[in-house]
């Protein structure tokens, strides 16, 4: 039987099931053979906090979002064009983001009296008529691989944890994914137990043959690969290209990084990855908790290191003091936070853009810091060298901010060579600067930048420390008008450091939108591609984009005045809008969703359309 | 005569060819405790011990938390880390973990140590980081006025318990010894040749070294210590702990009881040979423990001196053998070879 095969231009898969059914690993996988292929990607994973919650119930629905095609993208994609529910479980808590006609590959199997209970279905979906709207594709995916792995010498058990894999043999044929990375991917990582690596080949190549056999699929399809930009490409993570940011950091600064840590969901991957690279004379302490971890950090800076801490919200308010002793003793810091859900501990995997307001004053007294905030998941590569970059050239901790979204969601990234990346490194202090005595308070004039004078330098022994210091000889200061000079010096520090950012670019092809879209963060993509949808049926929109939230680029009041009307969507209740409003006066639109997940492009084109349509 | 099993604490600090002195280590800085204070004392001990060790003056550094035994770095002519309330062992850690030729010294208090800084003060003990920790302990909040601490008695009456505190002191190197500390000792800050003896050796133990200083608060607390400093009674209390010797005061001494505990008893009363020697490096911390709690619950005998010293490897080092590993199987990181490992492709 020849099946036809069908051309699109682009396919949003969600693989759902128990968090114990392995959709991470099966949605990982087919992200690997797609990146491997040559398509433009996105991905956004979306699982519980519990590590096993009760099996087959809705809390314990684990799913992984891919978005892939022949062009470039930006997002994850709104709605599945495919969904596959490995149980209840899995289709009930996915129908309501599925487009009426999306296709449903269901594993029938799991689709048990019991189970459907314990999510409250009465009847089986999959055959009382109520999926009428949708292409169910029944599959008995455990009981069929099973059956293909009965001559294997594994437990029944075992046997059944293979079928993501059938489901991942069979995506991969629906859609035409190279195989080979992902047999040799099987073969490392159970390279102990050769036994299972050939069960679990044996179930994705099962699972591949029945999509090619069976009469419940006759449409197979192709999605070409995107025409990027020529270089070399690899799949990376937010957490990762983090990691890797510092890591170049690092090197770039001729500093030895030394991270001080408290593990915490969403960040603590960047601890897991920090502590495999020690080559790099990389240091990493797992503290016995938030303060400690950013205390180490501090101190190693004292010491004439990269200090970073990494965490999320809740560790940056167990943080707040020692940042504000960084700010005061002027020393090098980058802070991490990878925000999620709050308040309180709120949803610790879920994603958010709320901790904006507490980067920038969360803190006792007058203490500006520069924050720096990422927009999609590579981008936090980059911008990790622009932290530190500040962080070194400044003297100053640096608020460096990701989500959960960022930290999990992955897309290709066209990998720079280490030749491309900036010189950030900064003399220390060597000589006196005040004759024969050594001021370790007096300024570089240009950037109002202390001297950064490490131990173990003779001639410029001084203490510092959170207590006000007499400006120029740092020693203790309890004088009225100096404090009121220290406080505005270290103000001027920071405003100062607008000269060496770029200016806020403005995307308006022709120039004449009369309505501006401003983002900062991850809500790039979603904003990125609402835009275009705008464009693409006529509409004019113009769009810019924050990676400096303090301060702010030289030319943000003028541009958010050529405009006559400017849309700001955050994930949060509108914090970037009431510091834009109270800076520059201008009437910010604000759209606002908190519910722990990232914006969708059609969302977002709808209330652009709605304010051009205001207009 | 070293009571070290490892003195290595400072083998990776620099040292100095100039000869030094006191007058060296004092900063410009005028000194700003309460005439009296305990602190002027353990200042001028430092001040006066530190050229001893012959180290390049620039790689001492002190680092304090909050109170007012944490002015301390103001004076010392070093590089010095005023920091925040309790944190002053997690920033000392960063500092040594990341710089093996410093000598690190954590100046701290009742408060700032057991109270809001308990947690760094055990973790930094169990990691046996290089660290010196000068725990002065007034048995008071000074720099607050007045209000109870971690190591005042129960019953206490202070500006915030008028009525007496309810709360069981903690005895600090009963603490330090639960956590397992690799160097614990005390001292009094009116002994200055004993005070500097037990820093010596702190300082050239490898690892974290707790130092508990007995310091009067004369504004807040005064004569905390005072049995232990009045000639009529101090011979008596005090049992000085020296490695090898004998654990006795002038009239009393330590042996085993009969129910496997230790106990004091009157020295006529018992032969040489039934007194307990004392074994500072004892890797079991169980018998130095029992010692510890020889001056509960008042103060009859205080034992002095270094209960426990032994050799464990300090995390800075055995965390530079694991940078040094990983260079030696795979080699020095390269940026490039990081960035394009694993699953890569071309395009164009």
């Amino acid at each position: 039987m020849t099946k036809q095969v069908q051309q699109l231009d682009r396919v949003i898969i969600r693989f759902a099931g128990d968090s114990g059914d392995g959709m991470q690993l099966t949605g990982d996988r087919f992200t690997a053979g797609t990146a491997e292929f040559g398509n433009d990607l996105s991905t956004l994973p979306n699982f519980p906090a519990e590590i096993r919650a009760p099996a087959g119930t809705l809390p314990g629905v684990s799913s992984f979002q891919l978005h892939f095609a022949d062009h470039d993208i930006l997002t994850p994609g709104d709605a599945p064009n495919v969904l596959v529910a490995m149980n209840p479980a899995a289709l009930k808590a996915n129908l309501g983001d599925l487009p009426r006609g999306a296709d449903v590959i269901a594993n029938t199997d799991e689709f048990t009296k019991r189970n459907l209970q314990k999510v409250g279905y009465d009847a089986n979906p999959l055959e009382d008529g109520s999926l009428a709207e949708w292409r169910v594709h029944p599959v008995p995916l455990t009981s069929l691989t099973v059956k293909a792995l009965e001559d294997f010498d594994i437990s029944k058990k075992d046997a059944e944890r293979a079928k993501n894999m059938f489901a991942l043999g069979l995506l991969s044929w629906l859609y035409h994914r190279p195989t080979e990375a992902t047999i040799s991917f099987l073969e490392t990582k159970f390279a102990k137990k050769p036994d299972i690596a050939k069960a679990n080949i044996a179930a994705f190549t099962a699972g591949w043959n029945y999509g090619e056999t069976t009469e419940s699929f006759s449409v197979s399809y192709e999605v070409k690969p995107a025409q990027l930009p020529p270089g070399v490409y690899r799949n990376i993570s937010g957490n990762q290209a983090l990691a890797y940011g510092l890591i170049a950091a690092s090197v770039q600064s001729k500093l030895p990084l030394f991270l001080g840590s408290y593990p915490i969901t969403p960040a603590s991957d960047i601890l897991h990855e920090l502590s495999k690279h020690k080559r790099f004379g990389i240091r990493t302490f797992q503290a016995e908790d938030e303060i400690a971890g950013v205390g180490a950090a501090l101190g190693a800076s004292f010491g004439g290191a990269l200090g970073v801490t990494t965490t999320s919200g809740p560790g940056v308010a167990l943080k707040a003091e020692t940042v504000g002793l960084a700010v005061t003793t002027e020393l090098p810091l980058i802070v991490v936070d990878v925000q999620r859900a709050g308040p309180s501990t709120g949803m610790p995997t879920k994603t958010e853009q709320t901790d904006l307001l507490m980067a920038m004053y969360g803190r006792n007294g007058e203490s500006p810091l520069p924050v720096v905030a990422a927009m999609s998941p590579s981008d936090c590569f980059d911008a990790a060298v622009e932290a530190a970059r500040l962080a070194v050239k400044y003297r100053t901790p640096v608020m460096l901010l990701s989500d959960g979204y960022l930290a999990n969601g992955s897309e290709p990234w066209k990998v720079p060579s280490a030749a491309e990346l900036p010189d950030i490194s900064v003399p220390f202090a060597t000589e006196p600067n005040d004759g024969e005595a050594f001021l370790p308070f007096k300024r570089d004039p240009e950037t109002l930048a202390r001297p950064w004078a490490v131990p173990g330098t003779a001639g410029l022994e001084h203490r510092i420390g959170g207590i006000e210091k007499a400006d120029g000889t740092g020693n203790i200061s309890y004088d009225p008008d100096n404090h009121d000079r220290m406080v505005r010096l270290r103000q001027a520090k920071i405003d100062g450091i607008a000269k060496d950012i770029p200016a806020l670019e403005v995307d308006d092809p022709d120039g004449d939108a009369r309505v501006l879209v401003l983002g900062w963060g991850s809500t790039y993509g979603p904003i990125a591609a609402a835009v275009r949808r705008i464009r693409k049926s006529g509409g004019k929109v113009a769009q810019a984009h924050l990676r400096h939230l303090n301060p702010l680029p030289a030319n943000t009041g003028e541009v958010l005045k050529s405009y006559d009307k400017v849309l700001l969507p955050e994930i949060n209740l509108g914090q970037l809008a009431l510091l834009l409003r109270a800076r520059f006066l201008v009437d910010i639109i604000s759209y606002n969703r908190v519910r722990g997940l990232p914006f969708k492009a059609e969302e977002l084109a709808g209330v652009i359309q709605d304010v051009i349509d205001s207009e | 005569m070293s009571e070290l099993l490892n003195g290595r604490g400072l083998s990776l600090v620099p040292k100095s060819d100039a000869k030094q002195t006191m007058k060296d280590y004092k900063s410009d800085q005028e000194v700003r405790w309460c005439p009296g204070c305990g602190d002027y004392a353990i200042l001028a001990a430092v001040q006066s011990f530190v050229p001893e060790l012959g180290l390049k003056r620039e790689n001492m550094v002190f680092v304090s938390g909050i109170g007012c035994s944490s002015r301390f770095p103001y004076y010392m002519n070093t590089y010095g880390f005023h920091s925040i309330h309790g944190r002053a062992p997690a920033i000392a850690t960063g500092l040594a973990t990341s710089r093996p030729d410093l000598s690190v010294w954590v100046i701290t208090g009742d408060g700032d140590s057991l109270s809001i800084g308990g947690n760094h003060l055990i973790h930094a003990l169990r990691r046996n980081v290089n660290l010196n920790i000068l725990l002065f302990n007034n048995r008071i909040y000074g720099l607050t006025k007045g209000q109870y601490s971690p190591t005042s008695e129960v019953g206490k009456i202070t500006k915030s318990t008028p009525m007496g505190s309810l709360d069981k002191p903690f005895n600090p190197i009963s603490l330090a010894l639960g956590a397992e500390a690799s160097f614990v000792a005390r001292t009094i800050d009116s002994d200055r040749k004993h005070l500097q003896s037990v820093l010596r050796e702190a300082a050239e133990h490898n690892g974290t070294s707790l130092v508990e200083i007995y310091q009067n608060c004369n504004i807040f607390n005064d004569g905390a210590f005072d049995q232990l400093k009045d000639p009529e009674q101090r011979d008596d209390i005090t049992l000085r702990l020296e490695h090898g010797q004998p654990i006795v005061s002038a009239s009393k001494a330590v042996r085993r009881s009969a129910d496997g505990g230790i106990e004091v008893v009157d020295r006529a009363s018992v032969r040489e040979e039934e007194i307990l020697v004392h074994d500072a490096h004892r890797a079991d911390p169980s018998l130095a423990f029992a010692l510890s709690r020889l001056d509960e619950p008042a103060f009859e005998h205080v034992p002095i001196g270094i209960f426990r010293s032994v050799d464990r490897p300090s995390y800075d080092e055995q965390m530079a053998a694991q940078l040094e590993e990983a260079v030696a199987q795979r080699g020095p990181g390269s940026l490039d070879d990081l960035l394009l490992a694993g699953d890569t492709w071309r395009i164009g």
